[in-house]
């Protein structure tokens, strides 16, 4: 088990002109369990690509513990990988396909043998052994690419998307049995998705990535309730977090927040955090879980709150939770209230918010205030 | 007209189209065959369209007398020796265009099919004066190497198509468990590609036992079976040869590659009693 490093980490394709990796900073502790999180073609497969020594950097360094990586081919540096595709070999059976790695280094026989076996039970698949890929559903054969990666012990197991080919319910069973098994082996795990929800639940910080950069580390908790900027706020949550430009106004009940067709008067801790911004547009956010309908439901735990007024436009009705969809002003506010709960539509109705979960952003910059 | 007639006749449909396919190929073949070792009295005989004396005499004829088995030996070295060269040169650059990318790739491609556009007979004349200079006139090698450069083309082509649908995470992981670049190739992807590479090798194989223009010209004690067949029937050996001849002649050169065919296509569907995908 190691501790993985990244200093400075940069990979530019096309002679420089697409830069896929822009200089990324990050350690990854012996044992945990990191969740590169971002859109297709933020860089994330290629940092795991860099980090598995499939991709030559184009400068910086990769360190796992203090031994130097960074130019090292793939099969000195003890590391595993599972592929989107799984990347089974289709012309070994099962069996064989678990054993290679071990051949490769030399391992007895019967040695070989007992790891197999203890894999095979550990995936349960030790009844499709005797089997070739072509035999197997995409879930089985995602079962063989991970018990592959973790008979040789690696230090360090690389995860490239590896559920996004598989049906949601087994995606859901898969995700509950990876984290297990990583927390039961301790390998250090890097793990690329872009689902936020596989981030969530696997991850014990999650690095979100855009354009080549890390833009926030983090357990997934505190990535989900202080988000550091604009795009991690709508990249994690769904429905997305709910963003509109507001502008900040003194007036005598304190700061106020005036959007199109709503104005919201801030407690006076969060209002002294805006006075530099007097006047000017900020970008406010707040999540749909973390407002209410007046009448419909209530927040029990809530102590500071605001009002707006809104129009009913549309209902999701989920069954577990209620989405209205309410127009204020020209914009359109997402609400998500748990359980069914029944709506009328074109109904004015009272959203009320919880002050101690708003979201204020820089304009330009994109980063978080508040 | 009723559901289960519509099917019948679309099953009529489908089975005279395939009798009609399969007969296009089989009749001519059985025809060369009959007559092949027909008599002379019944190949001429026009009551018979069938004959039903046989001799085994033309083809004896051709196979000793006339060396025609020393030649089917000479079209088995050359047809051999063009896949092994073609394929030691045509196999790392089918590799290089299904999985690198490098400056003028497009360029590459296009100008190895143009190679193919070229004329033959326009530099039969330069070819023979330049193995004569080589030594390489009426040798089984140089026959080899001219077919080689005909077969070249074909060879990268259809070899990159074959990488480029091994699928690179496949090699990858074999270089992430422990294996190097080169050994990845051979233990991976080289054994993935293998029904393709038969499949190439076989049409190698047929490009070099049917081609009869440069093996005439850069042979004369050493052809390859359709160069000798080509100068027997064209009467090398006094007029014009009879029509039995030449069914004989036809029938020595398609069994070989026939049973090639044959036996490499059964080694094929039987490789690992799966497909791949």
């Amino acid at each position: 088990m190691v501790e993985v490093r990244l200093e400075n980490l940069k990979k530019y394709f096309d002679k420089g002109r697409v830069k896929a990796v822009d200089g990324i900073n990050l350690t990854i502790k012996d044992g945990e369990f990191l969740v590169l999180l971002g859109p297709s073609g933020c860089g994330k497969t290629t940092t795991l690509r860099m980090i598995s020594g499939l991709e030559v950097p184009t400068a910086g360094k990769i360190w796992f513990e203090d031994r130097d990586v960074t130019y090292l081919p793939p099969k000195d540096r003890n590391i595993s990988m599972v592929f989107q595709s799984y990347a089974v070999w289709p012309h070994m059976k099962v069996y064989d396909n678990i054993a290679f790695p071990l051949r490769i280094k030399k391992y007895p026989e019967e040695e070989i043998r007992k790891k197999v076996k203890w894999v095979a039970e550990l995936l349960q698949i030790e009844e499709l052994l005797d089997r070739y890929p072509a035999q197997l559903s995409g879930g089985q054969r995602q079962r063989v690419a991970v018990a592959r990666a973790i008979v040789v012990e690696p230090d360090v197991l690389l995860m490239d998307e590896p559920l996004s080919n598989l049906d949601a319910k087994l995606r859901v069973m898969m995700r509950a049995e990876i984290k297990k098994l990583q927390a039961q082996l301790k390998v250090t795990t890097i793990y690329v998705t872009h689902d936020q929800v596989e981030a969530m639940t696997m991850g014990d910080r999650i690095a979100v990535m855009r354009q080549g950069k890390v833009l926030q580390v983090g357990p997934p908790v505190e990535v989900y309730s202080k988000p550091n900027s604009i795009f991690v706020a709508t990249f994690i949550g769904a429905p997305e977090m709910n963003i509109m430009d507001v502008t900040v106004k003194e007036t005598e009940k304190g700061i106020v927040l005036e959007g199109e067709g709503f104005e919201i008067s801030l407690p006076q801790d969060l209002g002294e955090l805006l006075r530099d911004y007097i006047n000017k547009t900020v970008v406010f956010g707040i999540r749909p879980e973390h407002m209410t309908v007046e009448g419909i439901s209530e927040f029990l735990h809530v102590k500071r709150k605001a009002k707006i007024k809104g129009v009913v436009d549309f209902v999701e009705a989920l069954g577990t939770d209620t989405i209205i969809h309410a127009r204020v002003g020209s914009k359109i506010i997402k609400v998500k209230i748990p359980g069914h709960v029944p709506v009328e539509l074109k109904k004015e109705i009272s959203i009320i918010i919880d002050l101690d979960n708003i979201h204020v952003f820089d304009k330009s910059t994109e980063k978080a205030i508040i | 007209m009723n559901e289960k007639t519509k099917f019948m006749l679309k099953q009529i449909a489908f089975y005279t189209f395939v009798f009609t396919v399969v007969a296009w190929i089989v009749v001519p073949l059985i025809v060369v065959a009959l007559y092949a070792f027909s008599s002379k009295l019944d190949y001429y005989d026009p009551s018979k369209i069938i004959p039903f004396h046989y001799t085994k005499q033309w083809v004896y004829t051709l196979l000793f007398t006339l060396r025609a088995l020393d030649a089917i030996k000479n079209s088995i070295i050359v047809a051999v020796l063009t896949i092994i060269i073609s394929f030691a040169l045509g196999i790392p650059a089918g590799y290089a265009i299904a999985k690198f990318i490098f400056p003028a790739k497009d360029t590459i491609k296009l100008s190895i099919v143009a190679l193919r556009m070229f004329p033959i007979p326009v530099m039969a004349i330069p070819l023979v004066v330049l193995y004569i200079r080589l030594n390489l006139i009426d040798t089984l090698l140089g026959v080899a190497l001219a077919h080689t450069a005909m077969a070249l083309p074909f060879v990268v082509l259809i070899t990159s198509s074959i990488f480029a649908g091994v699928s690179t995470e496949l090699e990858e992981a074999a270089m992430v468990f422990g294996l190097t670049r080169l050994g990845a190739f051979l233990r991976i992807t080289l054994p993935l590609a293998l029904p393709g590479l038969a499949a190439a090798a076989m049409f190698t194989f047929v490009m070099s036992w049917n081609e009869v223009f440069v093996a005439s010209v850069l042979t004369l004690q050493h052809r390859t079976l359709p160069a000798q067949i080509l100068s027997i029937m064209a009467g090398a050996s006094g007029g014009a040869a009879p029509d039995y001849y030449k069914f004989a002649a036809a029938f020595i050169m398609m069994l070989p590659a026939m049973l090639f065919i044959f036996f490499a296509r059964k080694y094929l569907i039987t490789m690992w009693g799966i497909t791949l995908k």
